[in-house]
Formats: C-alpha cells, structure tokens, sequence
C-alpha cells in the first residue's frame, strides 16, 4: 500500500463515521429492518403446518430404510455386502448363509438408525436395488434399541410401501 | 544371457526363458491367468498378448522366447487393443454376478477386467450356463459357468498333485472342466486348485458364503498338522477363523498347502470344544473356576508326590504341541522331581535313547529334496504323511530321479518309482540288511566289521540288488525314514542300517518327522532322559499320575490298550486338551487350552527351522494358551523359574545361545547293528503260517498288523473338522489283505470281518488288495474304529462273522 492511499482511506474513514452517526441519530437502520418484517407480514405466508401440512418431497428424498422383495414374493438381498463395505458410519451388519435351495442369502440385516447418517451410499451400492431408503422421516423409538432395524422390520416396511418404492424407483431410473 | 527391451527398460535374461519372465525380472506387469510360475505353460488364455517389433501379431508373452535384440511393447496402441479384445471374450460367456461370487473382491478376472478391459461388451446374445458337478465336500464347482478354462487346475492336478483329476471335456464353447465321470477329487493337495482358480469357477466348499473376502484379516501362522511347518495365513473376522491361504515361504511350503492345513480350521470352533476348566466330582463333571481346578490339580500332584514319590507321576505330550509348552512341561516335571515325561506317543522301540548325537531331522533343508537324484524311502506313508514333501519328491522324480521304495504297503505315490520292495513289517530290517549287502557289493566298498556280520547271513533279492544299483547310480542320493520306520518295533536298527546305507553311497540321511515339533521336542527336553520314564515304560508300568498335554490316550499313542488301562487305573489323571473328549471317562481335571491359532508358540520343523507365530484370534471362551496354564501351574507347585511373561521368553530362554544347527544329528552311537531276523514269510508262493513258534499269538488266522494313522486321523483339529471327515481319506478303516488269504479264510471283499488284538475284538470291512505282503494285515491307527485295538505292530487275528452280525 502507497502513502497516497493511506491517505484517502484515512479521509474516508472519517466520512463513514459522520454518514454512521446520523444514521443512528435518525433511526435509519430500525425502520430498514421494521420494513423488512412489514414486507413479510403483508406477503403471502409459507411456513408449513405441520403436521397437517406436509412439505412436497423428492422421489430421491431419503428417509428411513427398507428392504423389498420381488413381485414374486422373493426377497431381494444376495448378501454381497457391498453396501456394509460402503457404509461411512458402520451401521450395517450382515451376515450370510447358503440357503437350503442353494442361493445366498442374509441370515442377519441389521442397520443401526442411531449411527446412521443417510447418505444413501447403501442404496446406491446395491446391485439388486434391494436395501433403499424411503419417504418415511417420522418414525421414532422410545428407546435405544427401538432404533435397530432388524431384517423382518426392514422386509415389513418394504412390503408396506412397494407401491410408492417402487414409483420413485422408476422416477429415478432415467437419471441413473 | 539374452538381451532384450521391454517399454524401453533394456533387461538380460538367461537363454530359454519367456518374455513373461523378463517383464517378472524387470518388474513390468502383464496380465495373465493361464500363466502360473509353478505351473507349465497353457498360452490358452491370450490375455498376455504384448506387441513384439517386427512380429506381425501381437505374441503371448508367456509363451514367447526371449530372442536377442527383442523389442517389445505392453502399452502400445496393438497390445491395448489386443489385450481389451481378448478381456471381451473372455466375459462373453462369463456371468457378472460377482455380488454373489465368493471370489468377488479377490477375483483376477476382476482386477484385469478393471484395469485392461473395455467399458461395455457388445455381446447380445445368451450366455452360455454349465452345470455343476458334486466333485467332493472340498471344492464347489456351484458355478462352473464362470469358468474361464485357464486350465490351472488341470494342470495343477498333473504337475504337482500328480494325479489328474479334473480335466477339460468337449470342444470349443461346450468345453468343461469335470472330474472323470461320478469321481470326486480326492488329492490331499486339492485345495490348491481354488487358490489358483483366477476366477470364482472352483471355490471352497466349507468357506462357502460365510464371508467377503475384505472383512478379513490376514494373520500369519504356521501349521501344527505335519513335520513341515508349512506357513499359513489365517484368515479371521469377528474373533473366528473363517479360512485358511498359504503364505508364500519358497523354503518351506512353497506357495501350496495340503488340504490337511486348509480345511483343517473347521476343528477349531467344533462343537467339542472344552471352554472351562472342568473337575470330576463324585462321577459328574463339574464347571468351576480356573483358581480352583489349578489348586486342585498342585494339590493332587503334591499329594502323589508326598505319597508316592515323584516318579509316580508321569507326563506325555503329542509333537503337536508347541516347543514352549513342550518345554515348560518337561521343566514343570523336572521341578517335581520326576523324568517322566515324553513327546513321541507313537515310537516303540526306545533303544537309541541316550544314544543319539543329537535330535532326529530331516538330514538337509527341505528345498534340498527337489535336488536330489536318488532316493530310499523306507517305511513311509509319503503321500499321506508328508504331502508337500511327497510333492517336493515328485517334482524331483520328474527331473529325472529314481524313487526307491522300502515298505509294507504298496500305496500309489502318483509318480513313477523305480524299485520297491514291499516287506512284511518284520521283515523291514532284513529288506533294508539286504540292500547294504547289496550296496556293498555295487560299490565295492568295505563294510566296517559290525555292519559286515550283521549282513552276512542275508541273501540279497533281486530287488535289493536294484535298489542298490539304483542309489550307486546317483550322485545326490537321500534315504529318508517315515513314520512307519520311526515307529517300527526296531526303529533304531532300521536307522542303523538306513544311516550304513547312505554313509556307503554318500547319501543325505534323515528321518521324516510326524509332527509339527517331532525335531523340536528333543531341543524342549521333551524327553525322559537317563533316569525318566519314556511314553511305553509310562504305560507298561503304570503310574499313579499322568498330565495329557493335547493327548488323546486311545488314538494318538502307540498302544491304545496299554494307554487306556493305565490311565483308567491312575488316581488322578490331568488332561490339558482343547476339545472334550474321551478324558472325560478317565481324567479328573480337564483343562481347556488353546489350540494353535489361539496361542503364540514356536514349531521347529523337521529341517530344524523354528518358526515362531502369534495367536490369530482370542482363546474361545475360558481356554488359556497351554505356556500360561503350565507357568501358573509351575508357580502353584513352588517350581522356581517360572516367571515368564510371554512365549517369546520362554523360547528365549530355551533357544537363545543355542546352535539350532549343531543340536540336529541323526547319528546313533553305541547301539550294536544285530543282524536282523530272517524273513517271515516266504514270498512268490503260498505264506508260511505267520509268527514266531511258541508266541502267544500263534494262531490260525494271525497276521501282522500293518497301522497306518489316516490323514485326517493324525490330531486332535483334523479329527475334528467337519469336511475333512467327510473325504475319501477319512472313511472307516477297513481291514485290507491279499486275496489269496481272504479266501483261505473265507471272506469276500466287502464282508465284515472280526479283527481281534489282545483283548479287543472290533468289526470292520474287509478289503482286498493284492500288494499286501504275504501274512499281513493293514489296520489303521488313530481311529475310533480301530481304538480299542492293542499296538500298531503286532499281530490281529482276522475272523470271518458267522452270521451273528450284532
């Protein structure tokens, strides 16, 4: 920085502090933000009544988990792990067998709800679109362990909302 | 030497060699899966095409011979193309469905298919699917469409397995690898074939399903099983073993391990598994706390010692235990004041004792036996006893050496041999007098004056005298004695002579060992000593106390009779074991300890390497590594020295200053050569009425019993693992006799037959084969069925059933 515009910055500096003080004299900044509030209180009113109301979510919106089967009534899980090796927060345990028909198969799916953080990497690593994550974000557990989903609950909940699983699915597909 | 350019980097090879491995030499990758470094070479996947300058087509780089001035390419634009080309056949037909492949994550097709092949295939048109075939309770071949038809396993089957049992059927796209029809693979060393497999094709049957192979950690360990060591890497997730790979040691295992070492693990998490320490109380077993079953066992020992005086009390460990726990065992007993202590369960003849020069050993390093251009192998069960070994011999056969043969049984070792003379067992030492005889004669060499009279009664055979032109033809000869020889009633005789016979032709000379620590006890002070009591003495006169170290009294010792009436008649009866087995009926304190992946330990192999090793997972339940339960037991019982904090200290005190090397001798000094017994039996006509006259067991229908211990039979974790128990080699043993006999008796093959030795009689099927020495009989150890018998050399006398089948 130059000698000449340390000079300026000191002139402007000072021209700024009057220009302040009439503004506080003079209530300039109360009625900018009053008229901030006015604006708001005459436009029209966005805040959602929950729970009567509802937001519009995505069809890529991801909530709480679940597992889905085929139309044949065949779950869809192979057990190939992919999405317990991707998961960053380590909320996914499997384990698997061979079942008696010869196929592989999850003998344990457990997802951890407390660890999770939703990022949707399981969905995304699954080959047989298998595990996905759901529409559902109210869902509670009075305890700890209410929170640990287990393969049955997952399958339930899967079965639930095939229906609406499967519409996002199929949103989704020609973005994939 | 040749010179040639590989991408620019200039690289000499030696003449005959492949561009495959001057790229190896020169560290320059080039995909492949048909090519192995062990294996000979197929060119039959085209995956390593590279571009050569002035050669019109891209060329296979494992088949292609380095030639002066060569120039060759693996990233050029042809190589690319050629490469990407070939990775799209090769996944025309091979289904993508790695999510479910138990070969996903550490699949070659995988990587090479990331790394040099295209993005998509163009291929449209239906897969092509093969069906599986049941080849064993090994190897799943669930989805044999996966198959690439590298040909790996095949040619492992020829080469190193020597058997060929898997092969490639049909032609062209129909082309399938199977087994001959309805045969399972039975090599010893079979599951080889699924480390190979470049793809999913050929899997572990137990493995299957239970784990992606990135939740696994990779931890070191070396094999308890056999005299080898062979290095492992046990493979465990959740504090469980999960599988088991080789780890690469070209001195010892190469990079093969034999089924026994694989599948073996499945024994580790077996149901029988002992976890707490375990007193028998008023008949019933109670669980209690360890302080309390360590105080009881101090005070029972205390009390035999006040009682009864020290050398009441009597230890026996199997060679599969670890030195430390051999060691602090001996020293535990030694602190008690008594000798008794042994580790070579199976040995029967104990005269060399004091004698040797040193511990028994292999005689050379392992890796020497592919050198070796003759061999007499004397008393061995070669491939079921030391199946890397047996491989390691194959593989010099192949090379052009002769394999000379001394035992009683004539079993297929799947390469040629050149001379064989196939004895009763008490005709070992005589087979063995004649081919000194022999030797002598071929080499004109002087016997010394001992040697000279034990020979001189005996007439050479035909066979001998083969033999022995046999091992004066060579320059590098190895006589190696089995276990079937260390075993024999006159084991020091036949080492005797073995050690004539390869003084006269320059022989290395070594003996086989059985277990993972058969060398190392000796260096343990495993053994009794000049005052002490050795594992036959133990029993003959029984003791009021034994401490089991890993024993299983009825399958791991020489006479399972004589075992089990002294421990029914001792008064206490300590049995340290993993697993809860028959202790149960005669033990009194059962204490569970760790088996060999939950312990730290040291092996020392029969070539005298000490490998030591770290417990891979945590003991299950209470068990405790074997060293610790030994040290606390030596504090409770006030013997000084016991304060080791880790294995590596107790190994150290045992092993540091010690010339591992100066300790191994195979030399026995100061037992007279005898000349051995006249043969038995005559040969080429009908058997002489077997046995001595006047003996106790001069009965018609007698026979020498010929004991093998069954592969999957030889330790406590193999007799334990579930899919091991269901091969070929671990049927029931059957009683197998020469025809001739079987029909002087009046049974058929497949009849169920009477065998009684001693007091015991079992029922076991009869079998013939006509390689079985005249007036013998093989009847394996180690067994259930055949436990209740009396010693592995004896004679049993075979009955046909009288229709009374119970």
């Amino acid at each position: 920085m130059d000698a000449d515009s340390a000079v300026g910055l000191v002139d402007g500096k000072n021209m700024q502090m009057i220009k302040n003080f009439f503004k506080t004299f003079l209530l300039f900044e109360l009625i900018k933000g009053m008229a901030v509030t006015g604006r708001y209180f005459f436009a029209r009113k966005i805040t959602v009544q929950y729970p009567e109301e509802k937001t519009p979510q995505s069809f890529r919106f991801r909530g709480l988990h679940a597992q889905r089967r085929y139309a044949s009534g065949e779950e869809r899980c192979i057990g190939c792990k992919l999405c317990e090796a991707i998961c960053p927060a380590l909320a996914i345990k499997i384990e698997v067998a061979e079942r008696e028909d010869g196929t592989r198969r999850t003998t344990r799916y457990d997802i951890d709800l407390t660890k999770c953080i939703f990022c949707g990497f399981c969905e995304e690593s699954c080959p047989v679109d298998a595990i996905v994550e759901t529409r559902i974000f109210e869902y509670h557990g009075e305890k700890r362990g209410d929170l640990y989903y287990t393969k049955p609950m997952l399958l339930a909940l899967g079965g639930k909302y095939e229906e609406q699983i499967a519409k996002d699915r199929a949103a989704d597909a020609k973005y994939r | 030497m040749i010179n040639l350019e590989i991408d620019g980097k200039a690289v000499e090879t030696e003449h005959g060699s492949t561009v495959m491995d001057a790229a190896n030499k020169l560290g320059v990758y080039i995909p492949h899966f048909c090519y192995h470094k062990k294996l000979s070479i197929a060119a039959s996947c085209r995956m390593c095409l590279v571009e050569v300058e002035k050669a019109p087509k891209p060329l296979p780089a494992c088949a292609t011979p380095v030639a002066e001035g060569m120039k060759v390419r693996t990233h050029s634009e042809i190589a690319v193309k050629a490469q990407k080309g070939v990775m799209e056949f090769l996944l025309i037909n091979h289904p993508l469905d790695c999510p479910i492949c138990d070969q996903g994550g550490e699949c070659q097709l995988q990587d090479i298919a990331m790394g040099y092949g295209g993005c998509e295939s163009r291929y449209q048109e239906p897969k092509r699917s093969v069906m599986h075939k049941d080849i064993g309770p090994l190897i799943s071949t669930g989805e044999m469409s996966r198959c690439i038809h590298c040909t790996r396993c095949v040619r492992f089957g020829q080469e190193i397995a020597g058997m060929m049992e898997l092969g490639m059927a049909f032609r062209g796209e129909h082309s399938e690898i199977m087994s001959f029809v309805n045969s399972s693979v039975d090599s010893e060393l079979s599951g080889n074939m699924i480390d190979l497999c470049p793809v999913g094709a050929l899997t572990s049957k137990p493995y299957r399903y239970t784990a992606r192979n990135w939740e696994l950690s990779r931890r070191k360990s070396v094999s308890p099983h056999d005299g080898l060591g062979s290095n492992l890497s046990v493979q465990v997730r959740d504090n469980k073993v999960l599988r088991v790979a080789p780890a690469e040691n070209e001195a010892v295992n190469e990079c093969w391990i034999s089924d026994k070492d694989r599948f073996s693990y499945e024994g580790l998490n077996a149901p029988e598994r002992l976890t707490k320490p375990m007193i028998k109380q008023d008949g019933k077993w109670i669980e209690v706390e360890w302080q309390v079953a360590l105080e009881y066992v101090s005070n029972g020992l205390r009390q035999i010692r006040t009682a009864s005086g020290a050398e009441q009390i009597a230890a026996l460990a199997t060679p599969h235990s670890t030195l430390e726990e051999l060691y602090l065992l001996q020293k535990l007993m030694r602190g008690l004041g008594s000798n008794n202590i042994d580790y070579r369960l199976r040995q029967s003849d104990f005269s060399a004792d004091g004698k040797q020069d040193g511990a028994p050993w292999l005689g050379m390093p392992v890796a020497d036996i592919n050198t070796r251009d003759r061999f007499l192998i004397v008393g061995s069960f070669l491939r079921k006893d030391h199946p890397l070994l047996a491989q390691r011999v194959r593989q010099a056969v192949k090379k052009g050496a002769q394999a000379n043969i001394v035992h009683s049984i004539d079993d297929d070792l799947l390469m040629p041999v050149a001379n064989k003379s196939i004895v009763a067992p008490s005709d070992l030492a005589n087979a063995l007098a004649q081919i000194l005889k022999a030797l002598a004669a071929e080499k004109s060499a002087a016997l010394s004056v001992e040697a000279q009279k034990a020979v001189e009664a005996v007439q050479p055979s035909a066979q001998a005298r083969a033999i022995a032109h046999s091992l004066a033809s060579g320059e590098r000869a190895a006589v190696l004695l089995g276990n079937f020889a260390q075993q024999h009633p006159q084991a020091s005789q036949i080492s005797l002579l073995a050690g004539q016979i390869a003084g006269l032709c320059g022989a290395k000379f070594g003996f086989l060992g059985e277990a993972a620590n058969s060398a190392g006890g000796y260096l343990a002070g495993a053994v009794p000593g000049a005052t002490g009591m050795n594992a036959a003495q133990m029993l003959a006169s029984p003791r009021k106390a034994y401490i089991l170290l890993n024993v299983e009294p009825e399958l791991d010792m020489h006479d399972p009779q004589l075992a089990m009436a002294a421990m029914n008649a001792a008064d206490m009866v300590v049995a340290l074991s993993a697993y809860k087995h028959h202790a149960t009926d005669y033990a009194d304190v059962l204490l569970p300890i760790a088996p060999f992946t939950e312990t730290s330990g040291t092996f020392m192999n029969t070539e005298g390497r000490a490998q030591s090793f770290r417990g891979a997972v945590k003991p299950l339940g209470e068990a405790r590594p074997a060293w610790k339960v030994l040290r606390v037991l030596g504090n409770l019982l006030d013997v000084a020295g016991f304060d080791f904090d880790s294995s590596e200290a107790v190994r150290d005190e045992m092993l540091s200053g010690v010339k591992v090397a100066d300790k191994l001798n195979n030399r026995i000094s100061g037992v007279a050569l005898q000349s051995p017994p006249a043969p038995l039996f005559q040969r080429g006509g009908h058997p002489v009425p077997p046995l001595q006259k006047g003996a106790a067991n001069e009965v018609s229908g007698g026979f020498q019993r010929v004991a093998d211990v069954p592969i999957y039979s030889a330790d406590a974790v193999v007799r334990r693992a579930a899919a091991l128990q269901k091969t070929c080699d671990a049927a029931t043993p059957c009683v197998v006799m020469h025809s001739s006999e079987m029909q002087k008796l009046g049974v058929k093959p497949g009849d169920t037959v009477k065998v009684t030795q001693g007091k015991a009689t079992v029922r076991l099927v009869a079998q013939a084969n006509d390689t079985m020495p005249a007036g013998t009989a093989r009847v394996a150890a180690g067994h259930h069925a055949t436990a209740g018998l009396g010693a592995m050399f004896g004679t049993i006398i075979v009955e046909p059933v009288n229709g009374d089948r119970t």
